[in-house]
């Protein structure tokens, strides 16, 4: 199952150039860029861990894809996803996040339904790769 | 509206012109030349800078280089990006990064480079303080000059073979790696002083050979240092009067013999003193001078210098 988060996750995968060109739109208008990737992609697990420092005052994508493409060397079988979060007041928070690297086979998640109180039904969502530990799930 | 039309009609004569190039399958030099605007570049560096006679040979010849490699891109022939690492090598003084930052945008105006801005550091900007330090550091820089020029300033200060813990040497192997790696990304340009730049490539070997271009900026000449104080002076909205350009040439003459002697920026010291004299005496004068006053540099300001009372 493809994981759809963040922008451009219902189109097919992107390819370097069109990364590019996303990192120099967010080049453009002056945010950071970071490289951040995770093997729990659960919908509710915002903080993944970060690769390398957020790069500021970049001037040309060619910088990010660099890390992009070092991280993909390190994790190959991670979710690893480019954020450009955007400093300035009113803002401070991430504009754009999408995801650039996935391992190669999601098996994808799980609802399990609780009864409580009578009829009432809680949802959880499960991640079916969760189950082995962290570092061993893809 | 009638500019619109006006790029209109610009952008159809382009076209034709090249609709006709590619009927007689061929593209001229100097129709390349013009549309890169790289004559107005070098137009501004002649006029800007007095004399570096070997500098401005060498960027005409990166020029042409570059535009060769575009017209042979456009006959399909193998064009392998060429190396533009450069290192300049001078004395105080000598344009060295004055003349990177135009490198910058010349660069850009053929293309070479995406952005064309310049990242001027120095070993602090470069070399951490612990270990692990200095790769991130080193790394951020190169990072933010990808698509533009990194000039190091003082180069030699990244090598210290006095101490072998320092961790200069870690930001010379990032850099020997980037320079090779992602040439087409960034230029870099290392500066200094001729003989200990020619030090520090001795133990370095691996930063000479990666270095296709050694500029070499000479030492200005008494005449040089006059045209460049003049230009000084109108960029500021000053002049000498005609006593007072015999007197700074008298000045130069005796500050050149002198030690720390730093060509142009000694002219611009020699200036500056030279202004607050001026300013001095109209206020010592009082009243109120008239633009013409405030605009002239007379005899006086400049012999009141040290360089005439020393010996």
């Amino acid at each position: 199952m493809k994981i759809t988060q963040g922008q451009f996750s219902f189109l097919p995968d992107l390819s370097d150039q069109q990364i590019r060109a996303q990192i120099e739109y967010a080049v453009q208008n002056r945010w950071a860029v970071n490289v951040e990737f995770t093997d729990d992609p659960h919908p509710r697990n915002t903080y993944w861990e970060m690769w390398d420092l957020p790069m500021f005052d970049l001037r040309d994508p060619a910088g990010a894809l660099l890390e992009v493409n070092n991280c993909r060397k390190a994790y190959p079988n991670h979710y690893i996803r480019v954020t450009a979060f955007d400093s300035s007041r009113g803002w401070e928070t991430p504009r754009m996040s999408f995801i650039v690297n996935r391992p190669k086979e999601e098996p994808g998640f799980r609802l399990n339904r609780q009864e409580v109180d009578g009829r009432a039904i809680r949802y959880t969502v499960h991640s079916y790769a969760t189950e082995k530990p962290a570092g061993s799930r893809y | 509206m009638s500019q619109a039309g006006e790029v209109m009609s610009d952008d159809s004569e382009r076209s034709s012109v090249g609709e006709q190039a590619e009927k007689s399958g061929q593209i001229s030099l100097e129709e390349e030349f013009r549309a890169s605007n790289v004559q107005e570049v070098l137009d501004k560096l002649d006029r800007e800078l007095v004399g570096l006679k070997p500098v401005k040979t060498r960027i005409r010849e990166i020029a042409a280089l570059l535009l060769v490699d575009r017209l042979r891109a456009k006959h399909n022939l193998v064009t392998g990006a060429p190396t533009l690492h450069m290192s300049f090598t001078g004395n105080p003084g000598t344009g060295k990064t004055t003349v990177a930052f135009r490198m910058a945008e010349i660069l850009h105006r053929l293309g070479y480079v995406r952005k064309g801005h310049l990242v001027s550091v120095t070993r602090d900007d470069l070399v951490g303080q612990y270990i692990g330090h200095t790769a991130p550091k080193t790394k951020e820089v190169i990072k933010r000059a990808m698509g533009g020029v990194l000039f190091i300033d003082e180069a030699y200060y990244l090598y210290r073979p006095e101490n072998e813990r320092d961790y200069g040497q870690e930001t010379i192997e990032i850099l020997l790696q980037v320079m090779e790696e992602n040439r087409e990304d960034l230029v870099v340009i290392l500066a200094g002083y001729q003989e200990r730049m020619s030090t520090f490539f001795k133990s370095n070997p691996g930063i000479r050979s990666r270095i296709a271009h050694h500029i070499e900026f000479p030492d200005y000449t008494a005449q040089e240092l006059l045209a460049i104080a003049n230009l000084m002076l109108a960029e500021q909205n000053y002049r000498f009067d005609e006593a007072a350009e015999k007197a700074f040439a008298g000045y130069l003459e005796r500050r050149m013999k002198q030690e720390h002697f730093a060509n142009a920026r000694s002219v611009r010291n020699g200036l500056d003193r030279a202004r607050l004299r001026h300013a001095n005496r109209l206020f010592a004068k009082g009243g109120e001078p008239t633009s013409e006053e405030l605009m002239t540099i007379e005899a006086e300001d400049i012999l009141a210098s040290r360089v005439f009372h020393d010996d």
